[in-house]
């Protein structure tokens, strides 16, 4: 528990509700980027240009953000490039059968109380939970 | 415009809130997920911190705005029922996020700070949204019409 970070995680928390909440009080959208960034590749009129700047305030923040707090972006882990590969691919491909991923469906779905999304958050959850007991208990925590 | 200024505003914020909880830090969540070594609830609290905040402002906006202040009506999934590939895609979802310790926004986020193990992981995610969104236009245009629901109904997130 060296790491824990209680009072940072849950400010952070405080800001990703704040930010999901003045999406859907201003544009009336749901703030799940694996839906905002699949519905960049549907190619609907009109459905595209608020999608791609959410997603460049979302890169702009880490270029700005990783200037003076470097230590935020750390990665921590032994990771392959082939593994980082495929977790993306997963990622990409689950979350778009899926309808959701970690914000879609762990903060603004449970947030909206949908079963869906409760269901969807346990699914990922015990997956996630049982690669990184394989990962870490099995090949020795690097892949 | 200022719907654009907007989008841009909130992906900020919330690239913000992800690095200031920690959630850009691969390290973390494999740590929240890791009962047998050293356990990290700060996830815990991200999640339990943003629903707290998001779950009053939606019941409150939902129930009482005739619509949001710049849109003509809210956008919100309709689906209600459990399908099994609510629960596939998830799992594989889940699979890749605990092999990787990225899920999408902090992977966006982290390629704006450079990190090349992000740009990996994110380019590697965005050849599979992608694919999957080629393959349901294609299966689409073949059946010649929404290939199922999630096709035609908006997405949950």
């Amino acid at each position: 528990m060296e790491s824990f970070t209680p009072i940072a995680s849950t400010i952070g928390g405080v800001l990703i509700g704040i930010a999901a909440a003045g999406l859907l009080m201003f544009h009336g959208r749901i703030a799940g980027i694996s839906g905002i960034a699949g519905g960049i590749f549907r190619r609907e009129a009109g459905d595209i240009s608020w999608r791609v700047m959410f997603l460049v305030g979302l890169f702009a923040a880490g270029v700005v953000w990783s200037f003076f707090f470097p230590q935020d972006y750390v990665v921590g882990i032994e990771r392959s490039t082939a593994a980082l590969i495929i977790a993306g691919l997963t990622v990409g491909i689950g979350t778009q059968l899926g309808s959701g991923c970690t914000s879609g469906h762990g903060v603004c779905g449970i947030g909206r109380l949908s079963k869906r999304s409760t269901v969807a958050t346990i699914s990922f959850m015990i997956t996630a939970a049982m690669t990184v007991f394989v990962v870490n208990e099995v090949l020795g925590g690097s892949i | 415009m200022k719907v654009k200024i907007g989008a841009f505003l909130g992906g900020g914020l919330f690239g913000i809130g992800l690095a200031i909880a920690g959630m850009t830090q691969p390290a973390k969540i494999i740590g929240f997920f890791d009962f047998f070594g050293s356990w990290d609830p700060s996830l815990a609290f991200v999640m339990v911190g943003a629903i707290l905040v998001y779950t009053p402002i939606y019941r409150w906006a939902v129930r009482t705005w005739q619509h949001p202040i710049w849109a003509p009506a809210f956008s919100l999934p309709t689906r209600k029922d459990i399908d099994g590939r609510l629960i596939l895609g998830s799992a594989i979802f889940g699979v890749g996020w605990g092999l990787g310790g990225y899920c999408p926004g902090p992977a966006f986020t982290s390629i704006g700070a450079r990190s090349d193990e992000a740009l990996t992981f994110g380019l590697a995610m965005l050849v599979g949204v992608g694919a999957y969104q080629l393959f349901m236009r294609i299966r689409e245009s073949r059946t010649g019409g929404p290939a199922d629901q999630q096709a035609a109904a908006m997405i949950d997130g």
